[in-house]
């Protein structure tokens, strides 16, 4: 269990959140124009990474609302919340 | 040749108090070179090394294990061991394992303490029992056993479990896999890897590889904290850290790595003689011969490498627990842990080649790899061996993701993933 900073609402219990996976995922412009690799990528591959992991999350019992986050994923530790749409802060 | 454990060596070592066994396994320090490096040395690891050498009769080659050996999800799961899944690829690679299991004692002569106690799995709403009469009808067609329980049924097998359709979620049936059951996981890896050693394999244990050298498409070999090993073939079998030595690779894996947590009770006298497991309400449960209740919760819903899960996990998991076994609102939980689970988008596993000559992975098993343990070794030395895969794990490539051939067992089978 650890606390989240909802860039709306505040500090709260992760419980109240969601995750919702590897963020800057960019959705593709032309899906007619993508091969099966290129699909494969966009659709299943992830990073996964052991460290600092760009991600999205959404406040489900909260304000219902998306935004992104920096976190270790090695030790759970929060490095940076920002809204959707902002540039990730540099590392 | 190592002595051969039995009544009469049991009796030999009593007269020295048990302090002259023999090293059931030598710590090795690494050679220069090897025909073959298995990376991780967990069960499926040292299982995968001891087909090797058994059934291929490659014997320079080498486990390599960051930690010591069964230390990661091979000592944290829930030891449970069924094939009741819903496809013809799965039940095929299921059951393998499930066969091998039947004699692994006798063949290891190490006791793994397998014991066909059954696996109920539990129905609580309507679709609930479709999709288990569905899966019922699958497994036998697949000539895996498999029985549709009703409630009543339910109850006889398992007399504790509160049938009272006032509940919150009512058992509305169930099913029964009675060759299922659950075996004493560290001994796995234990009798894995004394065999193994018995044929040559060194077993390098407190060495974390940290890279893997490549010339161009082929491999070349890896740098561990032990220094560099020349190889042609790589083997790896990391679980949550799969995606970590992918990327040493420059490969990406459609996985996520998740903690996912089990607890255990204080030990009581045998109170269920099964293990029973609730997909609905994500609960399940068994007794160890120590008679702790041993629990299953489920998966975090983000990534993490941290092997420490949320509390409300647990207590949803202990909610679920309570109101199906009332009998149990006063036991105390002695000890939770959290292992990481390299989980893929169709909770499929992946045994497979990669784009990499003389790299294979075996991994994305999630939440439910223990009980493949046998068979998932088995599959893997045939294709590292042969540059090819086994029949039954053609299916469990990584191309399928490209293909879109979905080996898609979410939900379908007996549990949520």
């Amino acid at each position: 269990m650890f606390l989240i900073t909802c860039p709306f609402c505040g500090e709260r219990e992760q419980s109240e959140f969601k995750a919702g996976g590897e963020a800057h995922i960019v959705r593709p412009k032309q899906p007619t124009e993508l091969s099966d690799d290129e699909w494969a990528e966009y659709l299943f591959m992830r990073k996964n990474i052991k460290g600092i992991q760009f991600e999205r999350w959404n406040h489900v019992h909260g304000c219902r609302k998306w935004f992104n986050m920096v976190r270790d994923t090695s030790n759970d530790q929060i490095k940076a919340v920002y809204k959707m749409g902002e540039k990730p802060p540099v590392k | 040749m190592k002595n051969k454990y039995s009544i009469f060596s049991l009796i030999k070592n009593a007269f020295s108090y048990h302090e002259n066994w023999e090293k059931a396994w030598k710590d090795a320090e690494p050679k220069k070179e090897y025909d073959a490096v298995i990376v991780g040395g967990g069960g499926h690891g040292l299982a995968t090394a001891y087909y090797l050498a058994k059934k291929h009769n490659m014997r320079n080659i080498a486990v390599v294990e960051k930690g010591w050996i069964g230390g990661g999800n091979t000592g944290r799961n829930t030891t449970i061991i069924r094939s009741n899944y819903l496809w013809d690829a799965s039940a095929g690679l299921y059951d393998h394992a499930l066969k091998i299991w039947e004699g692994l004692s006798q063949e290891l002569n190490y006791n793994v303490m397998f014991s066909q106690r059954g696996v109920m799995n539990l129905a609580h709403n309507l679709q609930d029992v479709r999709d288990l009469k569905r899966r019922t009808h699958a497994n036998r067609l697949n000539g895996i056993d498999a029985v549709y329980l009703n409630t009543e049924e339910v109850k006889k097998f398992c007399p504790i479990i509160n049938t009272s359709q006032d509940i919150r979620y009512p058992v509305l049936g169930g099913t029964l896999q009675k060759r299922a059951g659950t075996a004493r996981h560290d001994a796995v890896a234990w009798g894995y890897a004394r065999g193994a050693d018995e044929m040559g394999v060194d077993i390098i244990q407190n060495c974390e590889v940290k890279g893997i050298k490549r010339n161009g498409d082929t491999v070349e070999g890896i740098e561990t904290t032990k220094g560099f090993i020349k190889t042609k073939k790589i083997g790896v079998v990391a679980a949550g850290h799969s995606s970590v030595i992918a990327n040493m690779a420059g490969l990406k894996l459609p996985l996520e790595s998740k903690p996912l947590q089990a607890l255990v009770s204080e030990p009581v006298k045998p109170i269920i003689d099964t293990v029973v497991m609730s997909n609905a309400v994500h609960a399940y449960v068994s007794q160890s011969d120590k008679g702790e209740l041993v629990i299953g919760a489920g998966t975090d819903d983000y990534v993490s490498y941290s092997q420490k899960g949320s509390h409300d996990i647990v207590e949803g998991t202990l909610n679920a627990i309570l109101e199906l076994y009332p009998i149990f609102s006063r036991m105390r939980m002695l000890r939770q842990w959290g292992g990481i689970v390299d989980i893929c988008p169709d909770a499929s596993p992946i045994i497979s080649k990669t784009s990499i000559k003389g790299l294979y992975f075996n991994c994305g098993w999630g939440t439910g790899g223990f009980k493949a343990t046998p068979g998932s070794g088995d599959l893997f030395a045939h294709t590292i061996a042969n540059d090819e895969p086994h029949k039954l794990n053609a299916a469990f490539n990584i191309n399928r993701f490209v293909s879109g051939d979905l080996v898609d067992e979410h939900g379908a089978a007996a549990v949520a993933h």
